[in-house]
Formats: C-alpha cells, sequence, structure tokens
C-alpha cells in the first residue's frame, strides 16, 4: 500500500441552477486574457445537449483517454509514443478553435463615435481572432436551457447510444446542468500524452499541472484529455488548463468556483488512495466494473492500518484529519450517491457528481402525486428509464445500478426528512430499504442540505513554512487579482509584450510598492511591461525599449533603466540603443513604481 | 582574396556561431517561457495537415544531406564504396525529391500564412524575419542544386565548400577554398549563415526539444510541490534559515 493524497471535489446536481456564476468568475480569474478568450476552465452545459467543445465526448471522434488493447492493457487511444511522435508535426484529432467557437468582442466604439445619423449606431460583433466583423453561430453554451436543442440535441453523444425513440420525448421530461472543471484524475492521460513532460501530478495532493516554462507547445494534452479540459493558448503557445486553484487550496481556502457557487453545491476534501493500485483499477476488463474499481482504490481514513500507512508515506498529520472530515469521502464512499463522471475513459477522474433527483420529483409533483413519499418516488425512478439510462451513460458507463442507488437513496433521504420535520412517525424501513438508517440519513442531510461553509470545504493547507512563500501566495491575490500574473500564463508572473518571455515577476517589497502605488493612484496603471527585443511585436514603444526624447516627458513615473530624465543625453558608459531598458535578467524589478 | 572574402568566409562564420551559441545559451536561461512551437494548429487544419509535415520531413532530410555532404570527407565515403558517381547520383536525386518536399511545404505553408487571417495576424515580425532567411537559404539551396547539378555539369563542392566548412569547424579558415564558387552557392551559404544568426531569436528554437525523451519516461509524472517551491524560484536575500554545510 502506497498512501497518496488526492484533493477531490464533489458536485451535487440537484442544487445547480445553472447560473454560470462558477464560469464567469473562474473566467475572470483565470482566463480573461489574449491568448485564452475562448477558454472556460470551468463551463456549465445543459444536458442534453453536446457540451463544450462541441461533441467533445465522442471519443471515436477526439480520441481522448485510455482503452484497452485486446491483450488487456492500458493504452492511450490516440496512439502510443511512437504514434505520437509520428504525428507531432500536425496532430489529426486536435480540435481547433471553432470546434470551441470563435471568441468575439464587440465595436463598443461605434456607440460613442458614430457621426450623428438616422439609425442607432450598433455595437456589431468581431472576432478576437481576425479582428473581422463576424455573425456569432457558437458559444460556450449555445444550448443553454436547451436552447436550439432541437437542432443540436441529436449530436449529443450520449443521446447517440441511445435509441431514436428516445430524443423527442427526452427535452420535454429532463434537463439538468453539469459544471464541468478539470477532473485532475489518478491517472491523467493528458499528462501521459505530453512529449515534453511538462504535464504533472503533484505528489501531494494530486493536481494536475502544466509546467509553463517546459511546456513546448505538442498540443498532445488537447488530444489526450478526454475532457478537453487542457486548452492551447493561442497566443503564447502553451498548454492551460483547470489549477484547481491551488494558490488558494494551499492557504486553505476553496477553489473560485465553489466559493461563489450560488447553489453551494461543490464539496472539496480530501481522499486518500492506494497509488499502487491505481493502473490495476484503470485496467479492468468490464467498463461497468470501473466505477467499483475506482471506489476500491480509495482507502478508509478512518482505518487505523491506512492511517498507519499514511503516516510512514508522509502524509501530515492535518492531512490526515481532513482526509478523516471530507465531505468528498462521505459522498463518494460512505454514502456512496456520489458517481465520477465517464468512468469508462479509464482516467479514473477525481470531480465526482451527487446525480439529480429533482427532475423525478418534478415529474411526480407535476402529475399531482406526492413528491416526497419514497414508494412513489422508487417507482418513478424506475419508471423514468429514459432520464436514467442518460445519467448511466454520464456517470456509470452505461451501468444503470449505481444511478438508481444514488437516485434512490436521494429519494429516501427526501421521505425520510419529511417526516422527521413533520414530527410524525419515523418508517425505518425508509432507510432500510436504500441500505441506511435514519442517523446516516441525517447525516447525509446536513451535509446536502444545510451545507455549512466548513462541512463543504474541508482543506487543509499546505505546509509551506517559509516567509517568502507565504507572502507570494498572499501576494499573488493582491497584485492581479488572483494567482495568474497578467497575460502569459497560469502563474508565470510579470506581463509580457508580444509572445511573451522572460522570467516571472517575484514578489517581495518591491512589489509591495507598487501595489501600494496602484491602490491609491488616480489613474489606471500603465501595463507594466518587461520587454526584450526578442519578442517585441512592434507595437508602440514600451518604456524602457527605446531612449527617451528629451522633450518628452516620462511616463508614470520613470522607467527604470531609461535615461535620467533631468540630464541630457546619457552619461557616458552604454549607448542608448545598447541600453536595455529594463534588466532582462531574472532580478528585473517591476516597472511603474517608485524604488527602494 | 579581397576584404569582401575574408569578411565572409573568415569572419562571419564566426560570428555566426558566436550569435547562435551565445543567443540560444541566452535564450534557455531567460526564455523558457518563450520557448515553443508557437503552433497555429488550432486555427486552421486543413492545409496544416499537408504543409507541415511534407515541410518538416523534407527539411530533415536536406539536414542529413548538408551532414554527408559538408562535414563527411569524401575519402571517408570512398572507404565504405560510395564514389564520386554514386555519391552524385545520390545527393542529387534524394537530395532533389528532399528539396521538392520541402519547397512544396514551404509554400503551402507560407500561403496558408499569408492567406488565413488568424494565422496571419498571429505572425510576429520575428516569424516574418525567420521566413525570408529560411526561404532564401532554401530557395537559393534549391536553385543551386537545379542550375548546377541538375541542368550544369555538376559541380562538386566537396573540393571546395565542404573542405572549406571543415576547416572553418577546426579554426584554420581556407578562405582560398571558396575563391569562384558559383554565385548561387555563394547566396546560398550566405543565407544560411543569416539563418543560423536568427536561429536562437526566433520560433525555431523549437527544433532542439524535440521531445526524443519521451519515448523512455513512466507515462504519468509526479512532481513535489516542494521541489519546485510553489512553483516560484527562491530570491536573493529570501534563501530559507538552514544549518551551514561545514563540507566546501
Amino acid at each position: 500500500m502506497r498512501v497518496m493524497a488526492q484533493m477531490t471535489m464533489v458536485m451535487n446536481l440537484d442544487k445547480c441552477i445553472g447560473c454560470h456564476t462558477c464560469s464567469v468568475t473562474c473566467k475572470q480569474a483565470w482566463t480573461n486574457r489574449s491568448g485564452m478568450e475562448y477558454v472556460w476552465f470551468n463551463n456549465v452545459e445543459t444536458r442534453p445537449g453536446i457540451g463544450y467543445p462541441r461533441t467533445y465526448e465522442d471519443q471515436d471522434r477526439w480520441k481522448g483517454g485510455w482503452q484497452l488493447t485486446r491483450r488487456g492493457r492500458l493504452k492511450l487511444r490516440a496512439g502510443g509514443r511512437l504514434t505520437k511522435l509520428a504525428s507531432i508535426f500536425s496532430n489529426p484529432v486536435l480540435p481547433e478553435i471553432s470546434d470551441y467557437y470563435e471568441p468575439w468582442t464587440y465595436d463598443y466604439d461605434t456607440l460613442i463615435s458614430a457621426p450623428q445619423g438616422e439609425h442607432t449606431p450598433v455595437a456589431r460583433p468581431m472576432s478576437l481572432l481576425t479582428g473581422d466583423n463576424m455573425a456569432i453561430t457558437w458559444s460556450a453554451n449555445w444550448d443553454d436551457n436547451l436552447g436550439g436543442a432541437g437542432e443540436t440535441m441529436q449530436q449529443d453523444p450520449i443521446l447517440a447510444t441511445m435509441s431514436k425513440r428516445v430524443e423527442a420525448e427526452f427535452s420535454q421530461s429532463f434537463m439538468f446542468y453539469l459544471p464541468r472543471i478539470c477532473e485532475h484524475c489518478l491517472n491523467p492521460s493528458c499528462v501521459a500524452s505530453c512529449p515534453s513532460g511538462a504535464m504533472y501530478k503533484r505528489e501531494e495532493d494530486g493536481i494536475v499541472l502544466v509546467d509553463q516554462d517546459q511546456c513546448r507547445g505538442w498540443r498532445m494534452c488537447v488530444t489526450g484529455c478526454p475532457y478537453k479540459k487542457v486548452y492551447f493558448n493561442h497566443k503564447t503557445g502553451k498548454a492551460e488548463k483547470c489549477t484547481l486553484c491551488y494558490p488558494r487550496l494551499e492557504v486553505g481556502q476553496p477553489t473560485v468556483c465553489s466559493e461563489t457557487c450560488v447553489g453551494r453545491l461543490r464539496y472539496i476534501g480530501l481522499v486518500l488512495y492506494d497509488a499502487d493500485k491505481v493502473l490495476e483499477a484503470a485496467t479492468v476488463r468490464d467498463e461497468k466494473d470501473l466505477l467499483d474499481a475506482q471506489r476500491a482504490v480509495f482507502l478508509d481514513p478512518h482505518d487505523p492500518e491506512v492511517v498507519a500507512a499514511a503516516r510512514r508515506d508522509g502524509i501530515a498529520e492535518d492531512w490526515i484529519e481532513a482526509a478523516q472530515n471530507s465531505p468528498c469521502w462521505d459522498l463518494i464512499s460512505r454514502y456512496e450517491i456520489a458517481l465520477p463522471l465517464h468512468p469508462e475513459y479509464r482516467t479514473l477522474p477525481m470531480v465526482w457528481y451527487v446525480p439529480p433527483l429533482s427532475p423525478v420529483v418534478d415529474v411526480v409533483t407535476d402529475s399531482g402525486n406526492d413528491g416526497e413519499d419514497a414508494p412513489t418516488l422508487f417507482h418513478a425512478i424506475d419508471k423514468l428509464r429514459i432520464p436514467v439510462e442518460y445519467l448511466a451513460g454520464l456517470f456509470s458507463a452505461g451501468d444503470t445500478a449505481p444511478v438508481v442507488q444514488s437516485l434512490q437513496r436521494l429519494a429516501a433521504m427526501r421521505a425520510h426528512m419529511r417526516n422527521v420535520n413533520l414530527g410524525l412517525e419515523q418508517d425505518p424501513l425508509i432507510a432500510e430499504s436504500v441500505g441506511m438508517d435514519g442517523e446516516t440519513i441525517e447525516a447525509m442531510y446536513r451535509l446536502l442540505a444545510i451545507a455549512k461553509y466548513e462541512d463543504r470545504y474541508v482543506i487543509p493547507t499546505a505546509h509551506a513554512e517559509t516567509a517568502r512563500e507565504l507572502e507570494m501566495l498572499g501576494l499573488d491575490e493582491l497584485d492581479s487579482g488572483c494567482s495568474l500574473d497578467h497575460e502569459g500564463g497560469p502563474g508565470m508572473g510579470g506581463p509580457r509584450f508580444g509572445s511573451s518571455s522572460g522570467t516571472p515577476l517575484r514578489a517581495t517589497v518591491e512589489n509591495f510598492h507598487v501595489l501600494q502605488e496602484r491602490q491609491t493612484a488616480d489613474a489606471i496603471d500603465e501595463p507594466r511591461s518587461r520587454v526584450n527585443l526578442l519578442t517585441w511585436d512592434g507595437k508602440g514603444t514600451p518604456p524602457g525599449m527605446f531612449p527617451e526624447r528629451e522633450s518628452t516627458p516620462p511616463p508614470h513615473g520613470e522607467a527604470p533603466g531609461a535615461p535620467d530624465p533631468d540630464g541630457a543625453a546619457p552619461p557616458s558608459g552604454p549607448a542608448p540603443s545598447a541600453d536595455p531598458g529594463p534588466d532582462p535578467g531574472p532580478a528585473s524589478l517591476p516597472e511603474g513604481g517608485p524604488r527602494l | 582574396m579581397s576584404a569582401t572574402d575574408i569578411l565572409l568566409w573568415g569572419v562571419l562564420p564566426y560570428v555566426v556561431t558566436a550569435v547562435f551559441i551565445v543567443g540560444h545559451v541566452w535564450r534557455y536561461r531567460y526564455d523558457q517561457f518563450g520557448w515553443t512551437t508557437r503552433s497555429s494548429e488550432v486555427y486552421e487544419k486543413k492545409l496544416l495537415r499537408w504543409g507541415s509535415p511534407m515541410f518538416h520531413v523534407g527539411v530533415l532530410m536536406v539536414a542529413g544531406g548538408h551532414v554527408v555532404g559538408l562535414l563527411i570527407p569524401r575519402e571517408w565515403l570512398y572507404a565504405i564504396g560510395i564514389d564520386e558517381h554514386a555519391y552524385h547520383l545520390g545527393a542529387t536525386w534524394l537530395g532533389t525529391f528532399a528539396a521538392v518536399l520541402t519547397v512544396v511545404g514551404l509554400t503551402i505553408l507560407i500561403y496558408r500564412r499569408r492567406r488565413t487571417r488568424s494565422v496571419f495576424l498571429a505572425t510576429t515580425r520575428m516569424d516574418k524575419l525567420m521566413f525570408v532567411a529560411l526561404g532564401a537559404a532554401i530557395g537559393f539551396g534549391t536553385a543551386a542544386t537545379v542550375v548546377e547539378q541538375i541542368i550544369g555539369g555538376g559541380y562538386n563542392y566537396r573540393e571546395t565548400i565542404s573542405p572549406w566548412i571543415r576547416s572553418v569547424m577546426y579554426f584554420q579558415p581556407d578562405i582560398a577554398l571558396m575563391d569562384g564558387i558559383p554565385v548561387l552557392f555563394t547566396l546560398h551559404v550566405v543565407s544560411g549563415l543569416l539563418l543560423i544568426a536568427l536561429w536562437p531569436f526566433t520560433r525555431l528554437v523549437h527544433v532542439w526539444s524535440a521531445p526524443v525523451g519521451y519515448l523512455v519516461r513512466p507515462y504519468i509524472v509526479y512532481r513535489s510541490r516542494d521541489a519546485q517551491q510553489g512553483m516560484r524560484e527562491g530570491r536573493p536575500g529570501w534563501d530559507p534559515v538552514e544549518t551551514r554545510s561545514r563540507k566546501r
């Protein structure tokens, strides 16, 4: 047994109202940058629907994830090492941006600058890729709330596996939202696909990250991920993905998407697992056994043997305790109501879902029946085969039994809690019929329905006991709204010009002064940028790039390294043209602020 | 031996080599983040699907041909039974095949870059400069092969250019060897040198990142957070407190 800890998320789909707050806050924190316009680390899909990027679940087409060879060995669906290298000059199954959607903005300037005329000026949509006017035909959630689903729904890869008859009646009876982030899989096929070895799984918490310095832009990870949650930054030429907001997790805060979730449907906690069993679990023959195999990889954190092994393997005491209090462990393994998304991809995904019961309840109550009566609900779950089959297509490789069990337990919880709340006599049969007892059901109810903040998020802090790191974590957030510094890439620091270059901007006392200046300034700061000749794209005259003209007053304070503004020509020493401006080296300071 | 000759064949190669080496060291140390293929496949795939493999396979063949033709003394090839005639046949026909692949591939790629607006807008000045140098080197090289080797009687560069390159490599540049070489070869060599000088400052650096290590590494990579200090490098003056090592 080799114990490892995995930061895990569970989403209770019953509570998702499809408001996209998680997507928007995530976007604002991580992907509101040039090159990432089309990227949503977190997106919310309406199901049935074709998802983002379109039909990403169709692995016959997109070749994501793993599959078994005939001899029962695990192999990347898009091909092994040699195939990858052979197709490195042009990856045949890479989605184009148009498979996500062409990002756009609006020509807002027309609204202000249009001459007086007969008609009200209109801000026309303009492509962010070409700058041309464009017709918007698709976006990240174009089929939101089944909008236009009559046209597109038949492309839903899950529906395609069900019978044709189903489609028409389906949308009238059943709809739910599916928020998606990176799954931070135990057996990540994106990591396995990366030719450069730039992608990795963090030993401490299992978060899957892209090393932005080592990524060489071969794009195999985008193909490798069956959930299409690794994206290509078309400006920097590097892969980027959901980071599970690791800078927040490291200081004990939930991810941005969780923190801002209006429905409070997300749970974050640790799950301990046996790293030695991962491959075995991913290799089981029958797809329908994958769910149980994955659950068998998880270790009971209350088991003294597991605790001893965890200590032996260097997991800190507070992390073991957090694993014992983990809401995710409870939902996945204790109550067994959470299910993984597409276990059949064999990546052992670690964002799990509690399937939605409310559509079933809606059907029951709409037909005039009692939506909180256990037998009625059980009957409805049995009778509503289509939704159950669809959910099974998402969460259990087509096996309806686990979905039925989850829904029945949720239904039993409803019935049981009604009796409790109305002070009626308890019917122990309700709990027994789903293999639970009253106490467990009430505990499950507290976790799912009361859902206190401290119960939903049990996040131990990272063990980074140095002042420098703590200071950086704090400053990152202050400095740029989140830990992603300006254009360039997650955690890459410093703003850049063109296709970006240089070393990260580091946080110390200089940044503190920059921050202070920014917070007290009257005007919005000019982009503070370090430029080098190599990647300067020729636009504008960034400060420090050229010697300042004598007549021009220096913009926004003085750029370090620029010639002294009150002196005439720079004194002896390097000629103006050789003046590199801001030192491109690692010790360079952020511009625009007074120095110590 | 004119001053131009000395500059072109005795000075320029060393300047170019110095820029090449120092440029790469500098770029590798200070611009890991900019070190990428800067692929534009997400914008456009159909033309790339044809152009990119053609160009890359072609240019790798061309590179191999240059190693054989320039760096390996012909006596060594004689020793393994490749005489002048066999070499000439192979170099001309294999070389022409590689040149066709490369030129057609490059043409598709340049056409694509110019005509696909999103790709064109993602093209930096450095890219354009690189395309000029690359196009010139490939164009003059192809022209030299066609004019001198196929149409003409066959110019034996293994008596002039090849020994000159080797003489440059062991720091005894024999400038006289380059006396009176055909003008197309002159242009090819000079544009090639220009390309080499530009190399470290363009996207061409991705060549050195060819991921051969992928063939032998385990599929799943694990890294410790501690090993990388939360993704950030240390900063002078903020070293953690620790006992000094007594070993010096």
